[in-house]
């Protein structure tokens, strides 16, 4: 298992490690309600070394991206990003993206931990024939998140970048606590909040100056439980729950992100573009469970007082801010209207649960 | 994690204390801080009767569901309503106000082979 440069601090605050995607991660420190409630109402400080970054490089770059990728990489102006995905020919999902134009010819793709290898050989087959290079700095570069309502506070006196000015889904270079970094107004928690990608031996500094710079606004430290909570009241899909190889994205109710009407060519064309005609055959949708208990990922639904399940749950908590049972499920795409209600069935009971819209949370404005 | 004299612990990480014929049960610090923060807690209907290693309820945290296995045999005499709405007595106080159910034991033979609080410190540090 691999270890990031920050897991002797770990180690020593106490946290409880798990396996995540082959590597050893802190899954929480004080607790995942304490840490997704400072989240919402303060700010957490994420370790994210595990996640990959890669480089395509080149004129082609772009033109490499929009080949491989169901989004229009060409189209974000450099200093930009977006979400994205990467397909198979049968529009499959692969694996979930962040795309960050850095320059005019060169993007940063953000695969999850655990589709770095899948996401890295399959790129490195689709810029095969333009003139791009594909580099996969994932072991030499740190990832350090500081989310929350207080993040800009917390970050701003230790950055040269005019947060200010650093709009959603935008990325600069810069430094931090006097580290060269790239720094992204980008996050998974539904939260405002800074991703700073720093090289590999320096995230300890960064860390301790933030946590330093933090402490009188409560910043804390805050595991993968809490990042899973956060992220699930949110409405984000989590790849391995939510989404798989097996899902496309219209099913997932991310078909906006499909960009059919883009010149290039790309992989999952021709499938994606059947899907979206014909329409998916089962759609992601929120839940909120009107009992006791919490429906988990792979547990049925069923139509009121059905035999056979309609449906199924892919990811499920309690929510802390909103303090009742939530879940994503896959549904018949009749169901997903809000207010339907369905049923989950939680080990031996059926437990009434109502569709609902999306996002469970959305941070006030 | 404290492990409190005086108490009977099983190898599933209850604790058992007897007050006259009826065994109070709960689970141990140790394995509360092990599910981490328990949002649920399912119990049996008072009256139930349970046999030794029966799964009896469940107890859910944030991040995992874990099955509660009768210690001893014997009548549900009480359960503590109190965990429905504030589940995190079993975190806070696991040995006092976060108790799950009491039992009429039927066989005090079940209790005296359960371990006592030495012979289950040494359980958790075996891990």
């Amino acid at each position: 298992m691999r270890r990031t440069s920050l897991y002797d601090w770990h180690v020593a605050a106490g946290a409880r490690l798990i396996e995540f995607g082959g590597w050893e991660m802190p899954v929480q420190y004080a607790g995942i309600l304490d840490e997704h409630r400072a989240v919402r109402e303060r700010a957490g400080l994420f370790d994210l070394s595990h996640m990959g970054e890669l480089w395509v490089d080149g004129p082609e770059a772009g033109a490499a991206l929009a080949y491989a990728l169901v989004t229009d990489p060409p189209r974000l102006g450099v200093g930009r990003a977006h979400y994205a995905m990467i397909t198979g020919e049968d529009g499959g999902i692969i694996d979930d993206l962040i795309v960050y134009r850095t320059g005019d010819t060169r993007f940063l793709v953000v695969p999850n931990a655990g589709n770095r290898e899948a996401v890295t050989a399959a790129l490195g087959e689709r810029v095969k024939g333009f003139d791009a290079t594909l580099d996969d700095a994932s072991l030499a570069t740190a990832l350090v998140a500081v989310q929350g309502p207080r993040a800009a506070d917390i970050l701003a006196p230790l950055t040269d970048i005019d947060l200010g000015s650093l709009r959603y889904y935008a990325i600069a270079r810069g430094l931090a606590a006097g580290i060269p970094a790239l720094v992204a107004r980008t996050g998974y928690t539904g939260e405002d909040g800074f991703e700073l990608f720093v090289a590999w031996d320096a995230a300890p500094a960064v860390w301790d100056a933030l946590m330093a710079a933090g402490a009188a606004a409560g910043l804390v430290p805050v595991g993968l439980g809490a990042r899973d909570t956060l992220r699930l009241e949110a409405g984000m899909p989590l790849y391995g729950n939510d989404l798989d190889r097996a899902t496309n994205p219209f099913e997932a109710g991310l078909g906006r992100v499909v960009k059919l009407d883009k010149p290039a060519d790309f992989v999952g064309r021709a499938a994606l573009e059947r899907i979206a005609a014909e329409g998916p055959r089962r759609r992601l949708a929120g839940l909120v469970v009107r009992g006791r208990g919490i429906a988990r990922h792979g547990y049925p639904v069923y139509y009121p007082g059905d035999d056979e399940p309609c449906g199924v749950i892919t990811s499920g908590t309690v929510s802390p801010t909103l303090g009742v049972p939530i879940a994503l499920a896959f549904l018949p795409p009749d169901e997903v209207e809000p207010g339907t209600i369905l049923e989950c069935g939680i080990r031996d009971a059926r437990v009434a649960a109502e569709v609902v819209p999306l996002p469970f949370y959305q941070r006030p404005t | 994690m404290e492990v409190r004299d005086g108490l009977r612990y099983s190898d599933d990480h209850e604790w058992l204390r007897l007050e006259g014929d009826v065994g109070v049960i709960g689970i141990t610090a140790y394995a509360a801080d092990q599910l981490g923060d328990i949002v649920f807690v399912e119990m049996p209907a008072v009256g139930a009767t349970l046999t030794l290693h029966q799964a009896f309820g469940v107890v859910e945290s944030v991040k995992a569901v874990s099955d509660l296995y009768a210690p001893v045999g014997g009548a549900v005499v009480a359960v503590n309503e109190a965990l429905a709405g504030r589940p995190e007595l079993v975190n806070s106080d696991p040995y006092g106000d976060g108790w799950m159910v009491k039992l009429r034991v039927s066989d005090t033979a079940e209790v005296d082979a359960l371990k006592d609080a030495d012979a289950y410190r040494e359980l958790i540090r075996a891990g």
